[in-house]
């Protein structure tokens, strides 16, 4: 069974940190539709329209009958465990780095045999296994096998923390606490066992609603940090960026309306300035040194987290200048999980539907609930997802924009959220 | 039809030359020892890993053949076999008086991580990414299977490797020059579990070739000859089974013979496909020697050196002369050659009339898909 995972001793502060290095990242573009699942946290296969064939490794058409109709569907992953290996030799730095390595050739009850991962807490072949897609560092699926059942400690084992962004043991920066978001997650990190979490507070002065909860989580510590100041953030950043693991941007910025209805771009530029213009200034000024520490032993530098909202995806125009600039920060955060890859940080996008707060007063539910949004955030850290959609009413409105984004357009044209 | 000229060029473990210069010396050599000029070799059949940008194409240029038939035969382990039904093939229509079969790789301290990091697309995409550790990692599952399956133990393969050192010790080209005892295969490093050390071969530099011509001919040019009595090849046989544990020499096994008119008992050696020691028990069981299982007990019950029961690679195998890329697919149906024509340069079998060379190659993905043999016959 996986030995539960012990507070990381402090570093020694002379000693080099490691470089990250990666796995190999290069796959065939149909392969990438199993990367493109396992982002939202599916394991998804091939399945053949015509024959209903399921088949692995991903290919150009279907190997029983040669259709090229192939569907990307949800698999339970059951099989079973038909080989293992302890490998201990590797071709790759990032795996001599990490060897052994324990494999399984697992055989799908859906058909095809695949080569995964396998968690240490696996018995040995012949066993029941269940097969999950994940991110590796390097950003791409490949297969892990889980035991049948949950398992104490499973979050812990070795190889799979490698895939995974777990909170536990792990700095934490909330860049702004003022939020009922913001607040729940710093709730929902502290249960995750985080080490220790800076919430940021832009109006120190202030006596805000929540704050006193906020405190009396021991890990807890306030930091004077308003995202809209380029020298607050710099000066933040220097005192803490070389220690944070884990950032989440919660800092949000939410008015109502779209064109006509308000005059002026003030709304506007305030809702750029907390929403894009703050991620660009929190990349500038933390993305390095967490560039840096991408490998930095048990507790390295794992994940960048935005709350982003579904209205990026698609413009929700009652809330239409909001929409504008949670897509600018969408296309920027894009741009960082480009330039954070070779570091192996993850960049998580979260995309909820409205979250039940003052701005969306008006909206109908269902509406997300803060700690629901909290505990999405969390446990994607902890599963390893890259993009988020909490909530049933952003699930409903990714089909949507997954099936047809044009007919979504016009369906919130006409006022069907 | 006949082969002729088995020519290995000396392996090094790496080398700075490229493939091309393994191609060329090893065309040298079967030029200078059939007293052949370049014109009278009209068709051409290369085989190797190392040769990009270039394909057999290229090669022509680079080397100044002028020829009437030409293949490429990517096809690793299985390629000897494979080019001899080729060339033999294209000899019997008449494409060709003379085609050489050359295959040939270089190694530098690289080549062998680019090689296995874009093997196949379904390697790139489902296997490297899982521990980059290569076929050794393929091998292990192959080889955990079987053990578990029919009861095979470490020192069933240990024996295997041990006696095919013993055999290695009298060839002058073996990379491995030191005795291999099966205490030192047992206690050798972990590789992947259950592989060790000695049950992987060694990546190197090297080339091999042969001459496939018809009887008459080798006759008129004074050659020493061997008869091609059978072969047989196949390609991704049994998708289905979950795991790989027999190869598609299952599937051809009895046409194999009944080409030869012989039974498996009259072959006097055989020069297994030995990437890893597990695939040379299942070609024993696939090829006829056994039943499927009791390749282990086989193993118990034959010595496999040159001089005892079931000589058997005799040159010593890639596991110890070294597999040096395509040329590993070469390696033993050169050395079948070699020792039905009384060539041999290491150890020779008494009285080898009749033997068998298989390949078995490409791992695509989670198993090998070509697989090949033939049977050649003292002239
Ligand atoms: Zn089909």
């Amino acid at each position: 069974m996986t030995a539960p995972l012990l507070r990381p001793k402090r570093k020694n502060p002379v000693l080099r940190t490691r470089l990250p290095t990666l796995p190999p990242a290069i796959r065939s573009r149909v392969a990438l539709g199993l990367t493109a699942a396992a982002a939202r946290g599916s394991f998804e296969l091939q399945v053949c329209r015509d024959c209903a064939t399921v088949q692995y490794p991903p290919r150009e058409a279907c190997c029983a009958c040669l259709s090229d109709r192939l569907d990307w569907r949800v698999q339970n992953g059951a099989g079973e465990l038909i080989s293992e290996t302890l490998l201990r030799h590797s071709q790759e730095l990032f795996f001599r780095e990490r060897v052994p390595w324990r494999l399984g050739m697992v055989r799908l009850d859906c058909g095809p045999t695949v080569i995964a991962y396998l968690h240490g807490d696996c018995p040995a072949a012949p066993a029941r296994m269940r097969i999950r897609a994940c991110l590796d560092r390097a950003g791409q699926a490949v297969l892990v096998a889980l035991p049948e059942k949950e398992t104490p400690n499973m979050a812990d084992d070795r190889q799979l923390r490698e895939m995974t962004c777990d909170p536990k043991f792990r700095k934490v920066l909330v860049t702004d606490g003022k939020t009922a978001a913001g607040q729940a997650v710093v709730e929902a990190v502290a249960a995750a066992g985080a080490d220790l979490i800076w919430v940021g507070h832009a109006e120190p002065w202030k006596k805000l609603p929540g704050f006193d909860r906020l405190k009396a989580i021991p890990q807890v510590a306030l930091l004077p940090l308003d995202v809209t100041n380029s020298r607050s953030v710099k000066e933040i950043a220097g005192e803490i960026g070389g220690r944070v693991d884990i950032l989440i941007n919660t800092a949000d910025h939410h008015r109502n309306f779209g064109i006509a209805s308000r005059h002026g771009v003030e709304t506007a530029r305030a809702e750029m300035e907390t929403n894009y213009l703050a991620l660009l200034r929190l990349a500038q000024e933390f993305a390095p040194a967490m560039r840096a520490r991408g490998a930095d032993g048990q507790s390295s530098a794992v994940a960048w987290v935005n709350l982003l909202s579904i209205f990026a995806l698609s413009n929700f125009p009652p809330h239409g200048t909001y929409s504008a600039s949670k897509a600018a920060a969408l296309s920027l955060a894009q741009c960082l999980r480009a330039e954070m890859r070779a570091s192996g940080v993850r960049v998580v996008n979260v995309f909820p539907g409205p979250i039940d707060d003052e701005w969306n007063q008006q909206l109908l539910p269902p509406k997300l609930a803060p700690a629901a949004l909290a505990a999405a955030i969390v446990k994607a850290l902890q599963d390893g997802i890259e993009d988020v959609y909490p909530g049933d009413v952003a699930q409903e409105w990714l089909a949507r924009w997954r099936d047809n984004p044009k007919a979504l357009e016009r369906e919130l044209a006409a006022g069907a959220g | 039809m006949a082969v002729a000229v088995p020519v290995t060029v000396p392996y090094a473990r790496y080398s700075i030359r490229g493939a091309h210069w393994f191609l060329a010396r090893v065309l040298a050599e079967l030029l200078q020892r059939s007293g052949l000029t370049k014109d009278k070799i009209e068709g051409l059949c290369v085989s190797s890993f190392t040769l990009a940008p270039d394909t057999a194409v290229g090669l022509t240029q680079h080397l100044g053949f002028t020829l009437r038939w030409l293949d490429h035969i990517p096809m690793g382990g299985a390629s000897g076999v494979v080019a001899l039904r080729r060339a033999a093939r294209a000899v019997q229509c008449g494409d060709a008086d003379i085609v050489a079969c050359i295959a040939g790789d270089t190694n530098h301290t690289d080549s062998f991580r680019l090689n296995t990091a874009t093997f196949s697309q379904f390697a790139r995409d489902a296997v490297y990414p899982y521990g980059s550790g290569g076929p050794n990692a393929s091998f292990a599952f192959l080889t955990a299977h079987y053990m578990r399956s029919y009861g095979a133990e470490a020192e069933d393969f240990g024996k295997l490797c041990v006696a095919q050192r013993a055999n290695a010790l009298k060839f002058p080209y073996a990379l491995m020059k030191k005795a291999l005892t099966l205490a030192e295969y047992l206690s050798a490093r972990p590789i992947a579990d259950p592989l060790r050390l000695f049950d992987c071969v060694m990546p190197c530099a090297g080339a091999e070739g042969f001459l496939v011509l018809r009887r008459e001919r080798a006759e008129e040019l004074d050659l020493a000859y061997a008869r091609v009595l059978a072969t047989i090849e196949r390609h991704n046989a049994f998708p289905d089974d979950p795991v790989q544990y027999r190869g598609g020499w299952v599937l051809d096994c009895d046409e194999l013979y009944r080409q030869a008119g012989i039974p498996p008992g009259d072959i006097d050696f055989v020069e297994a496909y030995d990437d890893y020691p597990v695939i040379t028990m299942m070609q024993l069981e696939d090829l006829g020697f056994c039943r499927k299982g009791e390749g282990p007990d086989f193993v118990r019950r034959h010595s496999f050196t040159v001089d005892g029961s079931f000589p058997l690679n005799t040159s010593g195998g890639q596991l110890s002369v070294g597999q040096a890329g395509a040329a590993g697919g070469f390696l033993g149906l050169v050395e079948a050659i070699r020792q039905v024509t009384g060539q041999a340069l290491g150890g020779a079998v008494a009285d080898a009339r009749i033997g068998m060379a298989s390949g078995f190659g490409m791992i695509n993905y989670d198993r090998g898909l070509c697989s090949g043999a033939a049977i050649l016959a003292r002239s």
